[in-house]
């Protein structure tokens, strides 16, 4: 990181924002032209406008910040158990070898489905779309760690033994940093699942966050808003993305080739 | 003085049974890898086990290593049975075996870190070691930052950094282009000279061999067992001449050696049925 990085950063800046300006000149003349109807679809300056609005008055804050709440919540959950549950299955194999075609079915299982079961344990509150976040986060979590888990090289575990290191250590000094990248690459992945899901749980049962901000302001035909805040929460997902990848890297900078999305 | 002594070792693996074994009328699914080692290793020497591929001779430096358990017979070292790993011997595996996540001066306090001592003196230690392998000024990096001949280096440093009094070497070269494996062969040999490690290698190179050891042992084709053991009478100093290799006494031991092998790899091949492909890793590997 010096400065002739960000001379090269800058040079590739047109080359970065290229297509999206282009998409957004499209967005702001077609309904301008009539090509499309601007009552459904208003130009991206009335969005943006809109969205500045929903900023200015704390509207778009009061929504983000319970949404955050909720996914990170269930993120949490999810990555908190699923981690400590992958190495379990990981490590002994032969557990893993009876799990698996069960793991691999409940995995195809698609999870909205379950969202009026989760209601019906646990009513409309926040536990069901906490639960249903968790359960959406668990899958690529707990699946990338198994197989992060076992997929650890043999011979590092040989060589290790070889230099008589306990089996705390092993697991603190070999299996876990062995397995590290592919566990990122799992909560990464269970970042964006947790947006879908959020949004998807708080449009079925919610009286707030930005999923039900958006179905609501398109109940009451407040079109601009709705866009703004389908903006905000792409807003949101390009955001955590980046701190995902950033925390991947910064735990995988031994690896050859950095995994780029 | 003896420092390892092998008495009839014998081990066994479990084949993984497939669906036409049964047609064959072969009820065993036990495979005899090795079949009544004996061999004893003097402190001090360096000693190659030589022998055609899938004799079990990295199975048997697994044993000395303590990574697998005979079924019959004891190793002992210095009088003592071997029961697991342990500090007294370092190994140096073919394919490096480095922590990928770790820069190579954290790959070579790895063996330091299980012994309470303190970070800096493990620093120190393994900043030693790598000055001994030439790679000081690549403490920082990744193994993926560091060519074949420096993963080895370093994996070299690691097993002597917790100070082994045994060096265990399976085929450590064996990954290696022809010029890095000459090099990193003479510095064996000072390094040997330095620190007066005991010495096991594990080759399928005879000229390997007869450059590096004070004696080397012939293996038998499956089950393997120690054919004969062949003294190399060329003093140490000699071997840094430019020419040893064509000398008398090397060209000698090398043909001793090879009549030796020889009928013991045409039987490898007939019982791994794979005569073609183990044949080119021959003629490429003498």
């Amino acid at each position: 990181m010096g400065s002739a990085n960000i001379v090269k950063q800058l040079k590739l800046l047109p080359q970065k924002v290229f297509a999206i300006i282009l998409f957004l000149l499209i967005w702001e003349i077609a309904p301008r032209t009539g090509l499309v109807d601007p009552v459904f679809l208003p130009p991206a300056s009335v969005v943006f406008s809109a969205l500045y609005d929903l900023v200015i008055t704390g509207v778009l804050f009061k929504h983000t910040s319970i949404s955050l709440q909720r996914a990170f919540g269930g993120f949490a959950i999810a990555a908190l158990t699923a981690i400590p549950l992958g190495f379990i299955v990981g490590w002994f194999k032969t557990f893993e070898k009876y799990m698996d075609p069960l793991l691999q079915t409940m995995r195809q299982l698609p999870i909205l489905a379950l969202f009026p079961v989760f209601i019906l344990f646990f009513g409309i509150g926040e536990v069901s779309k906490l639960a249903i976040i968790a359960l959406a986060c668990f899958w690529s979590i707990f699946l990338n760690t198994v197989s992060g888990v076992l997929n650890v090289d043999p011979l590092l575990i040989k060589s290790a033994r070889s230099m008589g290191i306990p089996h705390t250590g092993m697991f603190r000094k070999v299996v876990l940093p062995a397995a590290a990248p592919a566990i990122f690459t799992g909560l990464r992945y269970a970042g964006t699942v947790s947006l879908i899901v959020l949004v998807a749980a708080e449009m079925i049962g919610a009286n707030a966050g930005l999923g039900f901000f958006v179905i609501n302001s398109e109940a009451k035909f407040a079109i601009p808003d709705m866009y703004a805040a389908i903006v905000a929460l792409t807003i949101l997902g390009v955001v955590i993305n980046y701190l995902l990848i950033g925390v991947e890297r910064s735990v995988s900078k031994w690896k050859e080739e950095i995994v780029r999305s | 003085m003896t420092k390892i002594k092998a008495e009839n070792i014998k081990k066994t693996f479990k084949i993984r049974t497939n669906g036409n074994s049964r047609n064959n009328g072969n009820s065993s699914n036990e495979l005899l890898a090795l079949g009544g080692v004996n061999l004893a290793i003097n402190k001090g020497e360096f000693i190659s086990i030589v022998g055609p591929s899938g004799c079990g001779k990295s199975t048997f430096l697994d044993l000395v290593g303590g990574l697998s358990k005979p079924n019959e017979g004891n190793i002992y070292i210095d009088g003592k049975p071997v029961e697991g790993p342990g500090l007294d011997r370092g190994i140096v595996f073919q394919q490096y075996a480095l922590f990928p996540w770790r820069t190579a001066l954290e790959n070579v306090e790895f063996g330091l870190e299980s012994q309470n001592i303190p970070k800096n003196e493990r620093r120190g230690t393994a900043q030693k070691y790598l000055t001994l392998v030439g790679l000081n000024s690549f403490e920082d990096r990744y193994p993926y930052e560091l060519s074949g001949g420096m993963k080895q280096r370093v994996a070299i440093a690691r097993a002597l950094a917790f100070d082994p009094d045994i060096l265990l070497m399976d085929e450590p070269f064996g990954a290696l282009d022809a010029q890095t494996r000459e090099i990193l062969q003479r510095e064996l040999l000072h390094i040997w000279e330095e620190t007066h490690k005991t010495i096991l290698f594990i080759t399928h190179s005879i000229d390997e061999a007869v450059f590096l050891s004070d004696k080397v042992a012939i293996m038998t084709a499956r089950p393997g067992v120690i054919k004969k053991m062949e003294d190399i009478p060329i003093a140490r100093n000699d071997r840094f001449e430019d020419d040893i290799r064509s000398s008398q006494d090397f060209v000698k031991s090398r043909y001793k050696l090879w009549e030796l092998l020889k009928e013991e790899v045409v039987r490898a091949q007939q019982i791994s049925g794979n005569a073609v492909s183990n044949f080119s890793k021959w003629e490429t590997a003498k």
